[in-house]
């Protein structure tokens, strides 16, 4: 009988957890403020499309854009995934978001369903936003049904390897202010994980390193889904390297799905009335 | 397994609670209980250690030391149904900004409802409730856009949603213009007389503790060092009284510091026959509060400086 309200009152929780989750969804395409912040990344890559159209990668005849375009789309997922989490979880905790989650029976089930379901509803929305006019712009790319579905698995799986290691980051961080390095560091790694340029220019080294985030993997795996097949032969090893990208991918969800549980509950044990008043009192003094 | 059927009569007891951190004995030594449907105000100066009593009670913070108990449950082993019974009012800065007021008591309301008992129907009817509020009008406003005093009504309003049988305030009323002040007394009353519920609150406000508490405790330095009605407290901590009264056209004032007034005012009726307009004012629990505040504040300072008034004159 005790499983049965168990199951009940957790049950009611995952519920007020996807309506969380469409709650805020709705509010990060009305409120400007969102709206503005959701809107920049896909304008700006379309800019560059635009910009770069015709451009071929130096000494090929490969077009540019039709490397970018793809390579976007990974990085919209990483984004989403990454710094969307990281830097929520340091805004309700200092807002005191998660303080109410935690004085609400089961409130930190709702409350986490409820920012899968809203990071995952935003980021697809911004992915759409970049794909469909980048289609425009760009003539290379093919995107048939079994692409669209390649990217749509690419993007599940982006999620759950990018979302716990979000917040496991953002429970790390002590404030608002700390967690904007993990957009910082995202675009550095970006940088350097095969977007603007083919990543076998780089020496070995760097090769190395941007493979072990998932930034280059997912732009690599929706590059998979919308180039030609010939087009591997920029690639490292002249391959897609589906298995491995998916591999990578697998290890980052379960690093994630292991420490995220660890440290959001170390974070929220923290959580109290005074722990929130000294963040109040720390943004009235110092203002960050 | 259903607590509620079974619950004690004491609603909160704590005994010989103990905080300390690092060197410092934040609590040292707290011993309090209160029955089902008491209504406590804990008072005391800052730092004397009520924010930290209320989060040990909440489940919020670990103790060093002592028993706690509530609704019969340890707060450090309170599972999600023992939560469900239990109401906090958080001080809020601007969580869930872009959320409207119902939607976002609407979507709380939803955790509590598997936790309903045949004594207890959680949560509140959503309406209900911002109507008991007086949120009727802002129902549908963004939360960011509420006064503080709103604001604050609808932090009361998230901290009772789900019909808990015990609820901690931490300076409920901070920010309240009179009006709301009125108000949300009603409230407690309402929710202690009708629902039965267990309040504790924390108050710097004197006044408000007087006028809502069944029993003031005050704490200082992390000790209890009076527990008892408004009344109880004047007497327990300061003797002093003012014996007034007008004779030869004058008006006097005589500060009995110790022991009996009624000493003092016979033997002045005794000795001058043309007193008249006696009045005997015992000090307010507020003189005697900041009485002891600045006794604390300054040890071995003494007493309140009662006899420093100047007589007043009246025309």
């Amino acid at each position: 009988m005790t499983t049965t309200i168990a199951f009940d009152t957790r049950r009611a929780a995952v519920w007020a957890g996807l309506s969380r989750g469409w709650i805020e969804t709705r509010q990060n395409f009305t409120e400007t403020a969102y709206v503005v912040g959701h809107a920049i990344p896909p304008l700006a890559f379309l800019a560059v499309l635009l910009f770069l159209r015709g451009k071929n990668v130096r000494g090929t005849d490969l077009a540019l854009v039709s490397m970018m375009l793809p390579s976007f789309v990974g990085i919209t997922i990483a984004f989403g995934g990454l710094s969307g989490p990281a830097v929520a979880m340091t805004t309700d905790r200092e807002d005191g978001t998660l303080l109410r989650a935690k004085a609400t029976p089961h409130g930190m089930v709702g409350y986490l369903i409820g920012k899968i379901v809203m990071f995952a509803s935003t980021t697809l929305v911004g992915l759409l936003a970049v794909v469909i006019p980048g289609m425009a712009i760009v003539d290379d790319v093919i995107l048939d049904a079994r692409g669209w579905l390649q990217v749509a698995l690419i993007f599940v799986v982006g999620m759950v390897a990018t979302v716990p290691i979000g917040l496991a980051l953002g429970s790390l961080m002590k404030s608002t202010a700390q967690a904007m390095l993990v957009p910082l560091a995202c675009t550095v790694i970006m940088g350097v994980s095969g977007i603007a340029f083919p990543i076998t220019v780089l020496p070995t080294w760097v090769q190395w390193m941007a493979q072990a985030f998932p930034i280059y993997w997912l732009g690599l795996g929706v590059r998979s889904a919308m180039l030609p097949a010939e087009r591997a032969a920029f690639e490292i090893g002249q391959s897609w390297r589906t298995v491995e990208m998916f591999a990578v991918l697998g290890v980052w969800a379960v690093i994630g799905l292991l420490l995220a549980p660890i440290l959001l509950r170390r974070m929220a044990r923290r959580q109290s009335g005074s722990a929130l008043a000294k963040v109040r009192e720390r943004y009235m003094t110092k203002g960050y | 397994m259903d607590t509620s059927s079974e619950a004690p009569v004491l609603a909160l007891e704590v005994r010989d609670l103990r905080m300390r951190y690092g060197a410092k004995d934040v609590l040292a030594g707290v011993t309090f209980a209160a029955k089902r449907g008491e209504v406590l105000a804990l008072l005391g100066p800052n730092g004397a250690g009520k924010t930290t009593t209320i989060e040990i009670l909440e489940g919020f913070r670990l103790r060093s030391a002592g028993h706690v108990s509530v609704l019969g449950t340890d707060p450090v082993r309170g599972d999600e149904a023992w939560r469900a019974r239990i109401g906090v009012v958080l001080q809020s800065w601007r969580d869930h900004r872009f959320w409207r007021v119902r939607e976002l008591l609407a979507y709380l309301a939803r955790f509590y409802a598997p936790f309903a008992t045949a004594e207890v129907a959680r949560p509140w009817d959503v309406d209900e409730l911002i109507d008991v509020v007086g949120l009727s009008e802002s129902a549908h406003a963004k939360i960011m856009a509420l006064s503080g005093g709103q604001r604050r009504r609808l932090d009361v309003a998230i901290g009772i949603v789900g019909r808990p049988e015990v609820v901690f305030f931490d300076e409920p009323t901070a920010g309240f213009d009179p009006h709301a002040r009125r108000d949300f007394h009603d409230l407690i009353h309402r929710l202690s007389d009708f629902e039965h519920t267990t309040i504790l609150m924390t108050t710097h406000d004197l006044d408000e503790a007087e006028k809502i508490a069944d029993r003031i405790l005050v704490l200082d330095e992390g000790r209890i060092i009076a527990d008892g009605t408004a009344d109880q407290l004047a007497r327990e901590l300061t003797t002093a009284a003012e014996v007034h009264w007008t004779s030869g056209g004058q008006r006097h004032v005589h500060a009995v510091r110790q022991g009996d007034p009624s000493v003092f005012v016979r033997a002045l009726l005794d000795e001058n026959p043309d007193v008249t307009e006696l009045e005997v004012r015992r000090a307010s629990l507020e003189d005697t509060y900041m009485a002891l505040v600045r006794r604390v504040e300054s040890p071995g300072g003494g007493g309140p400086e009662t006899s420093a008034r100047t007589p007043e004159v009246q025309a």
